[in-house]
C-alpha cells in the first residue's frame, strides 16, 4: 500500500515550508504554566499556541522494547507457580495491586487503567510490534500506518510547525511507518535523544549562502516536479522541507533547556531524560510522541533485569504521569505503555521468561480513558484470558476513540478510501470516559 | 576409629546417591554440618529441610519471596535465610516444626547472600540495596551497616581466619572489610571479566553467583558468567576467577574445555586439593573438577538437569544441588 502520489491529496500537494507560519508574537494563558523558556516559544508561535488552546488531544505512547513481563509489572501473581519472586504492592486505588517494582507508578494508579485480558496470539517480535502499533494482523505484502502516523494525520492542525508523529529511542535504525498515508507522517527520530538529524547548518555554510542554495534546489526541484512527480521524489522534497522545518524549530528538541531541577527529577538515565523530552514535546503540541525502553526481551535472569529495567522506567514514568496531571495536560493527553507481547508465564530453567502474547496487559490513562479502572482479568497463575479478552484491534480502536478520533471512518488517500482501523474490531467502550 | 572422611577420595568415581523430587523448581541449597539435613530454597517462598535417611521434607514459613541466601550453624544448631523480601530469619534448625525464632526486615529489596564467622558470632548479609550488614548471630541485633559497593551485592563471606569479610558486587568489585580494623574497607580487585554492560539489550550482567574459600590459605574463588555475548538470552560461558584477597591479585581463571553456556552457581574447596564447581545455564548441569594450577578442568560430570545452587557436606563426599527441575539430587564421590 505504497502512497499514490496522483491522489493530489493537500497533505501531498502542500509544501511542508508552509507549516512555518510567521513567528508573529501572541499570547497564551497556558504557556505560563509550563517550563520556562519553553513557554516564551509557544507564545511567539500562533500555531501551536492555537493548538493547544484547542483543546486537541495528544498521545504518549511508551513502548517496552522486548516484551516486559506482565507479571512483573500490570498483573502480578504472588506466591503462585508463575507468579516469580515479586509482591503485589497496594496502588492509590483500592483494589488494584501491581508488582513492587512500580512503587511510583503504583502512586499515580488513579490517573491511570490497566488492559488485563490482552491476548494477541503472537510471540514474534516484529510481528508484535507492528500489530500493536497498527491495530491489525499483520499480512506479508500489507503495510498499515503506524499509530503515530493515524493520529499525526487527524490531529495534527493546519500550520502546525513541528512534526505530527515524534519517536524518542535510545538507538536504532528506520522509522514508523505511515504506510498509504504518505512520508508526511512517518516518525521523525530522535536516537538517543538527540535533535533529528541534519538540523544544524554546517558552521562553513553561511545563511545566505544556505538561503540561495534553497532556493537553487526549490526551482530546479519544481520543474521536475512539474512533468515527473512521484511519491518518491515528493518524499525527496519534503524530507527537505522537514529539515527547515525542524531546524527553525530546533531548540524545541533540546532537553537541556528544561530547568536543572527537572532534569534531576525525571532522573540520570537515558530513558528519564527521555521523558522529560517527552514532556517538552507534549506541551508544545506534538500531537504524537513515542519514548521506547529497551529493553525486556529475558530469557534469562528475567527478575534480575526486571529490577533494572523497571527500576530505570518506573520514576521518571510516574514523574511524567505527575506532571501532566498537575500541568493540566493529562485532560488531553492519552497515555499508553505497550509491547509488542507479555512473557511467558511458566519460568524456565535459567530463570528466564519467553515470549508470550496469550494473556498479558497494556496500560492507559489520561484523554477519554476512564481513570483506574481494570477491564480484562486472568486466571490464578496468568496462562489464560477468563474475561474481557481483546487483543491489538480493540486497543487501537480506544485509543482513537479516547482522543476523539473516529476510528470507524476511512482515510481517502488517492481515490481510494483506507478503513481508520480494523473494520472486525471494535472499542473497548467500558474504558471510555 | 577411622571415618569415611579420613580416606583419600577417587574424585572421579562420583555417582548420583539420591534425588528428591520437589513441587517447584529448586533455587539453593545447603548441608547442615552435622550432615543430618539439607536445606534448600525453591520458588515457593519457603524454606524446605530435607531428611536425606528419610527422603522427606518439611517446610518453614516465614518469607514473603524466594529464597537463595542460606546459613547453618558451625554446630548446626540454627539456621539464617535471606529472601527476596529482603528478610532475614533465624531457625532452630533440628526443631521437629521449625518457627522463626525471630525475622527481621535486614535490606530493601533482595537479600542475595549470608554467610557467618568461623566464630559463629557474627552473620553477615549483602543484597540489592548495595550494603553489607553485620549481625549478631545469637540476637539478630545489626552490628554494622558496610557502604561502598556501587551495585547490587552478589555475595559475601567470612574469611577462614574470621578476620577479613570480603563481598563481591554486580560489577565484579571485590571489596574487603576488616573485622580488626573497624570494618575498615579496602578495594582488592576488579574482576572484569565477570561483569558485562550488554549495549544491545542496555543491561548489567555479571555479579559472584558462588563465592568459596580455600581453609588453608588465602585463596578465594568467585563464580560466575564470562564472555557474554547475548545478557538476555545468557549467552555466555561458565567462569570461576581464583583470586589471592591478600594481595589483591587475580591467580588463575577457571573455565571449562568446551566453554559451557551457563554461569558458575556453585564453588566449594575440596580438602584433597581440587575446587569443585556447579554449572547451570544453557549448557545444562555439570559438576567440575579443577585443580586451580590450570585453566581447565580435570573432570566433569554431567547432571540430569541445571544447577542452581550446590553444597558439599562437612564428610566431603556428598554434594547437594538444587536443580531447577525441582529436584534436590545428592551425589556422592566414592573412595
Amino acid at each position: 500500500m505504497k502512497c499514490m502520489v496522483s491522489c493530489r491529496s493537500t497533505e501531498h500537494l502542500s509544501s511542508r515550508r508552509s507549516f512555518l507560519s510567521g513567528m508573529a508574537a501572541g499570547s497564551l494563558g497556558v504557556a505560563a504554566s509550563l517550563s520556562p523558556g519553553l513557554g516564551d516559544l509557544i507564545i511567539a508561535n500562533p500555531a501551536i499556541a492555537a493548538q493547544l488552546k484547542s483543546g486537541s488531544k495528544r498521545i504518549l505512547n511508551v513502548f517496552l522494547h522486548g516484551g516486559v513481563s506482565q507479571l512483573e509489572s500490570w498483573d502480578p501473581k504472588p506466591n503462585t507457580d508463575t507468579g516469580g519472586p515479586f509482591r503485589a504492592i497496594p496502588t492509590s486505588v483500592p483494589g488494584i495491586h501491581i508488582s513492587e517494582l512500580l512503587p511510583h507508578t503504583a502512586k499515580q494508579m488513579h490517573r491511570l487503567s490497566l488492559i488485563r485480558g490482552l491476548n494477541t496470539k503472537n510471540g514474534d517480535h516484529g510481528r508484535g510490534q507492528i500489530e500493536m502499533t497498527t491495530g491489525r494482523k499483520r499480512i506479508p505484502g500489507t503495510d498499515y500506518p503506524h499509530l503515530g502516523a493515524v493520529v499525526a494525520k487527524s490531529l495534527t492542525p493546519e500550520n502546525f510547525p513541528l512534526p505530527g508523529h515524534i519517536l524518542i529511542r535510545g538507538a536504532g535504525t528506520g522509522s514508523s511507518s505511515a504506510a498509504y498515508l504518505g512520508p508526511k507522517y512517518s516518525s521523525v527520530v530522535m536516537n538517543e535523544g538527540k535533535p533529528p538529524e541534519y538540523t544544524t547548518r554546517p558552521e562553513s555554510l553561511s545563511i545566505e549562502d544556505d538561503q540561495r542554495r534553497n532556493a537553487f534546489r526549490s526551482q530546479v526541484n519544481d520543474r521536475f516536479a512539474r512533468r515527473r512527480r512521484t511519491a518518491d521524489t515528493d518524499s525527496y522534497t519534503y524530507s527537505y522541507d522537514q529539515a527547515l522545518d525542524l531546524l527553525a524549530s530546533r531548540e524545541v528538541f533540546d532537553v537541556t533547556r528544561e530547568p536543572k531541577s527537572d532534569q534531576e527529577r525525571y532522573g540520570v538515565s537515558e530513558f528519564g531524560q527521555h521523558c522529560l523530552l517527552a514532556r517538552r514535546l507534549l506541551e508544545k503540541g506534538v500531537p504524537f510522541v513515542q519514548v521506547n525502553h529497551s529493553n525486556y526481551d529475558t530469557h534469562h535472569e528475567n527478575f534480575d533485569f526486571h529490577i533494572e529495567q523497571l527500576g530505570e522506567f518506573d520514576l521518571p514514568f510516574a514523574t511524567l504521569v505527575s506532571d501532566l496531571a498537575e500541568r493540566g495536560m493529562l485532560e488531553d493527553t492519552l497515555i499508553c505503555v505497550m509491547s509488542e507481547f507479555g512473557r511467558t508465564p511458566k519460568i524456565n530453567s535459567r530463570y528466564g521468561r519467553d515470549h508470550w502474547g496469550t494473556a498479558w496487559s497494556v496500560l492507559l490513562g489520561g484523554a477519554g480513558i476512564q481513570p483506574g479502572a481494570v477491564i480484562g482479568k486472568t486466571n490464578d497463575n496468568g496462562t489464560e484470558v477468563v474475561d474481557r479478552e481483546v487483543d491489538h484491534g480493540h486497543l487501537f480502536h480506544t485509543i482513537l476513540q479516547a482522543v476523539g478520533v473516529d476510528s470507524t471512518g476511512e482515510f481517502e488517500v488517492g481515490g481510494r478510501k483506507y478503513p481508520i482501523a480494523d473494520p472486525a474490531k471494535s472499542s473497548i467502550k467500558e474504558l471510555l470516559a | 576409629m577411622t571415618t569415611i572422611a579420613d580416606k583419600a577420595t577417587e574424585p572421579e568415581k562420583i555417582k548420583l546417591e539420591s534425588e528428591y523430587k520437589h513441587t517447584r523448581p529448586l533455587t539453593s541449597c545447603i548441608w547442615d554440618p552435622q550432615n543430618r539435613y539439607v536445606f534448600f530454597g525453591a520458588e515457593d517462598n519457603l524454606v524446605h529441610r530435607y531428611d536425606p535417611n528419610l527422603k522427606t521434607s518439611i517446610s518453614f514459613t516465614a518469607h514473603d519471596s524466594w529464597v537463595r541466601a542460606m546459613e547453618v550453624s558451625v554446630k548446626g544448631d540454627w539456621l539464617v535465610t535471606g529472601g527476596y523480601d529482603g528478610r532475614l530469619a533465624w531457625w532452630p534448625a533440628a526443631a521437629e516444626k521449625p518457627e522463626a525464632i525471630r525475622v527481621v526486615d535486614a535490606h530493601q529489596g533482595w537479600i542475595r547472600a549470608v554467610s557467618h564467622s568461623s566464630d559463629g558470632l557474627t552473620i553477615a548479609t549483602c543484597g540489592n540495596d548495595r550494603l553489607v550488614k553485620i549481625w549478631n548471630a545469637d540476637d539478630g541485633k545489626l552490628i554494622r551497616e558496610l557502604k561502598g559497593h556501587e551495585s547490587h551485592v552478589y555475595n559475601v563471606g567470612f574469611t577462614p581466619d574470621g578476620k577479613v569479610l570480603i563481598s563481591c558486587d554486580l560489577k565484579g568489585v571485590l571489596k574487603a572489610w576488616d573485622l580488626l580494623s573497624d570494618f575498615a574497607m579496602r578495594d582488592i580487585v576488579k574482576i572484569e571479566a565477570l561483569h558485562k554492560y550488554d549495549t544491545t539489550f542496555r543491561a548489567d550482567i555479571g555479579g559472584a553467583r558462588c563465592i568459596g574459600f580455600r581453609p588453608d590459605g588465602v585463596q578465594m574463588a568467585i563464580g560466575g558468567m564470562t564472555n557474554v555475548t547475548n545478557a538476555f538470552a545468557g549467552v555466555g560461558e561458565i567462569a570461576v576467577a581464583l583470586v589471592d584477597w591478600k594481595q589483591g591479585t587475580l591467580v588463575q581463571f577457571l573455565e571449562s574445555k568446551e566453554k559451557t553456556r551457563g554461569a558458575a552457581w556453585g564453588i566449594a574447596y575440596h580438602p584433597d586439593g581440587f575446587w569443585i564447581g556447579l554449572a547451570g545455564g544453557g549448557g545444562g548441569g555439570w559438576l567440575y573438577y579443577w585443580k586451580g594450577d590450570a585453566a581447565n578442568e580435570f573432570f566433569k560430570l554431567k547432571l540430569k538437569n541445571e544447577g542452581r545452587g550446590m553444597s558439599l557436606a562437612a564428610d566431603n563426599r556428598r554434594i547437594a544441588v538444587a536443580h531447577a527441575d525441582a529436584h534436590l539430587r545428592i551425589y556422592r564421590i566414592q573412595s
